[in-house]
């Protein structure tokens, strides 16, 4: 196992040095710089080669990306050009959105996938089960973005529940920052529900084909205590693996929802430093971002050698 | 052989109405594409503008095919751009399996995996500014990682089989091997994949127009359309209705179709594509 481990965790370091390098290389490949995408074309040769130097852009790109990268494993994130100020607090406050919104969305798409899927399972070529395949076609088809206005539309414009959109914080405590993250969390919830239900369907069937629930059910159990006492354990741990990863992708998922429901989270954050050219932004931000995905993967890696032994010996 | 799958019909059906959208809107469409007219904007669906108008008067059925279009380009490009690099790639590793370049071949696939196509997209819009290509290249590069995996899977699969063995010991050469041998066996696999890698490609070109990454004004998208029409939604709420309507049905009829091959070709690769 630990070698295993060991393993694992030099590829994520080598993943994440070469995930580093690629973004690095995109933003060098661009014509004209950081400091010229500031301040435009319009601009004296003087001012522009004084803002390069400020920036540290006059050094050759090997030295930028070394002190890149060693800013980042101590934490220093650099100074957002546009907004002046750390990105590390930045990224602290977008946070504080992005990562309750992910797990509620996380938490929803579990509710809603587990009894979908274990009842399509129980009830397979039924009704029931042609219900919950059709919820997870349609959940799969639709963009999470047109759910989301729709979601608007019903709740914010028809119905006036909520507002379409914005977030107060967390200073007057939960309650408002729950509501505002309701409606985005559903949105972004519904494709992973989908994804999952079918999981959870394949992975019940196989494991109710299994000999031990057949002499559960010769013992006479009800289906009930078949599912809940044998079967779910067992159907979980390729469910719990897919759940995982499927957490990453809200990450992604979260960057175009959070631009539906105006949250200042990161991943609106991320377009507008697109849009405000302030590529020191842009670069530690998409590092983050799948620095986070590569990390998940790894974890779940990790908990499926520790519950699978077989898996540690291939070398993958 | 009668095969009972229904979602190969349906998904054909759905799929074949926007293939035809997307070729009739090369040659007509009610209106033209981008014909303003303010004083008719904002109509609803009547006998002269089937789907009502838009917020600068332009026939939205127009766009919608129009954006049919735009969605079937940019995902043929990306499935295109996709099968050159990870076919190749995929069948490399296969007969190199577990050697060098196999390795090589799956921390290369590994860390485009890091980038979920919407991030490099992203990326690449950052460097470029926005623009279907952007589109095209994250998507298609995800594609590489993608079939190069698939390819590589199905071809070893397909390399234990006696015949591939048999032609070997032939003494006949690899590349003819794969060309005669493996490349039709794996040809169902592939297309399954792809149809799906579609439906990917469409949803994430709606979703970066929608941000204002990807498809540039005027040229019609969806993704734009459910863009603007989120700006009209306390004063023209069906904006947002048949634009979105248009991705479901696209994505939709791919996922059933790519379901449906699948388990017409071959009943056991159920349990594969849940990987």
């Amino acid at each position: 196992m630990i070698g295993f481990a060991i393993r694992r965790l030099a590829a994520l370091v080598l993943t994440l040095l070469a995930a580093s390098i690629v973004v690095f290389l995109a933003l060098e490949l661009l014509p004209g710089d950081a400091a010229q995408l500031l301040l435009g074309t319009e601009v004296r040769p003087d001012t522009l080669a004084a803002l390069r130097s400020q920036l540290g852009l006059d050094r050759p790109a090997p030295v930028r990306y070394l002190e890149w990268i060693g800013g980042l494993a101590v934490g220093d994130l650099g100074i957002s050009q546009v907004y002046r100020v750390p990105i590390w607090e930045m990224v602290r406050d977008r946070l504080a959105v992005s990562l309750p919104l992910a797990v509620l969305a996380f938490v929803l798409s579990t509710l809603i996938a587990l009894p979908f899927g274990i009842a399509a399972a129980i009830r397979r070529g039924r009704v029931t089960d042609v219900l919950v395949m059709g919820f997870a076609q349609i959940g799969l088809a639709i963009p999470n973005f047109w759910f989301g206005i729709l979601l608007i539309l019903l709740f914010a414009v028809q119905l006036g529940w909520v507002g379409a959109g914005g977030f107060p914080g967390w200073q007057d405590g939960l309650r408002p920052g729950l509501q505002a993250l309701i409606l985005p969390a559903l949105a972004l919830a519904l494709s992973e529900a989908a994804i999952l239900s079918r999981m959870v369907r394949a992975s019940m069937l196989e494991t109710l084909g299994e000999d031990y629930v057949r002499t559960a059910r010769a013992k006479g159990l009800s289906t009930r205590r078949i599912v809940v006492g044998h079967a779910l354990g067992n159907a979980m741990i390729p469910i719990a693996t897919l759940m995982g990863l499927q957490f990453a992708f809200l990450v992604a998922g979260a960057v175009i929802v959070e631009n539906v429901f105006y949250l200042p989270g990161l991943g609106r954050l991320l377009l507008q430093a697109i849009f405000e050219r302030d590529l020191i932004l842009v670069r530690d931000l998409v590092l983050l971002l799948s620095g986070f995905v590569v990390l998940l993967s790894f974890l779940v890696d990790i908990a499926y050698g520790v519950i699978d032994p077989r898996l540690r010996r291939s070398g993958g | 052989m009668k095969a009972r799958v229904p979602q190969l019909w349906i998904g054909g059906a759905l799929t074949g109405v926007i293939l035809l959208a997307a070729i009739l809107s090369l040659f007509w469409t009610p209106y033209g594409i981008d014909q303003q007219s303010i004083a008719d904007r904002l109509q609803g669906p009547s006998a002269g503008h089937w789907l009502g108008t838009d917020m600068f008067g332009r026939d939205i059925l127009s766009r919608i095919l129009g954006g049919a279009g735009t969605a079937l380009t940019v995902g043929l490009a990306a499935i295109a751009l996709g099968l050159a690099g990870g076919l190749p790639l995929g069948l490399a590793a296969a007969m190199n399996r577990d050697g060098p370049a196999d390795m090589l071949i799956a921390r290369g696939a590994d860390l485009i995996f890091a980038f979920p196509a919407l991030l490099s997209a992203v990326l690449i819009a950052a460097v470029h500014g926005p623009g279907a290509i952007n589109v095209v290249v994250a998507v298609g590069i995800f594609n590489i990682a993608v079939f190069a995996r698939v390819v590589r899977g199905a071809a070893l699969s397909v390399m234990a089989r006696p015949f591939l063995r048999a032609a070997l010991a032939m003494g006949r050469p690899w590349p003819s091997v794969a060309v005669k041998h493996l490349l039709p066996n794996i040809a169902g696999v592939i297309a399954v994949q792809a149809t799906i890698q579609f439906a990917v490609a469409i949803l994430a070109e709606a979703g970066l127009s929608y941000l204002g990454l990807g498809v540039k004004p005027p040229n019609p998208s969806w993704g734009k359309m459910l863009a603007d029409a989120q700006t009209l939604l306390y004063v023209d709420p069906r904006q947002a209705i048949f634009p979105g309507l248009a991705i479901l049905w696209a994505v939709l009829g791919l996922n059933l179709l790519g379901d449906g091959l699948r388990d017409f070709l071959d009943p056991r690769l159920r349990k594969i594509r849940a990987v």
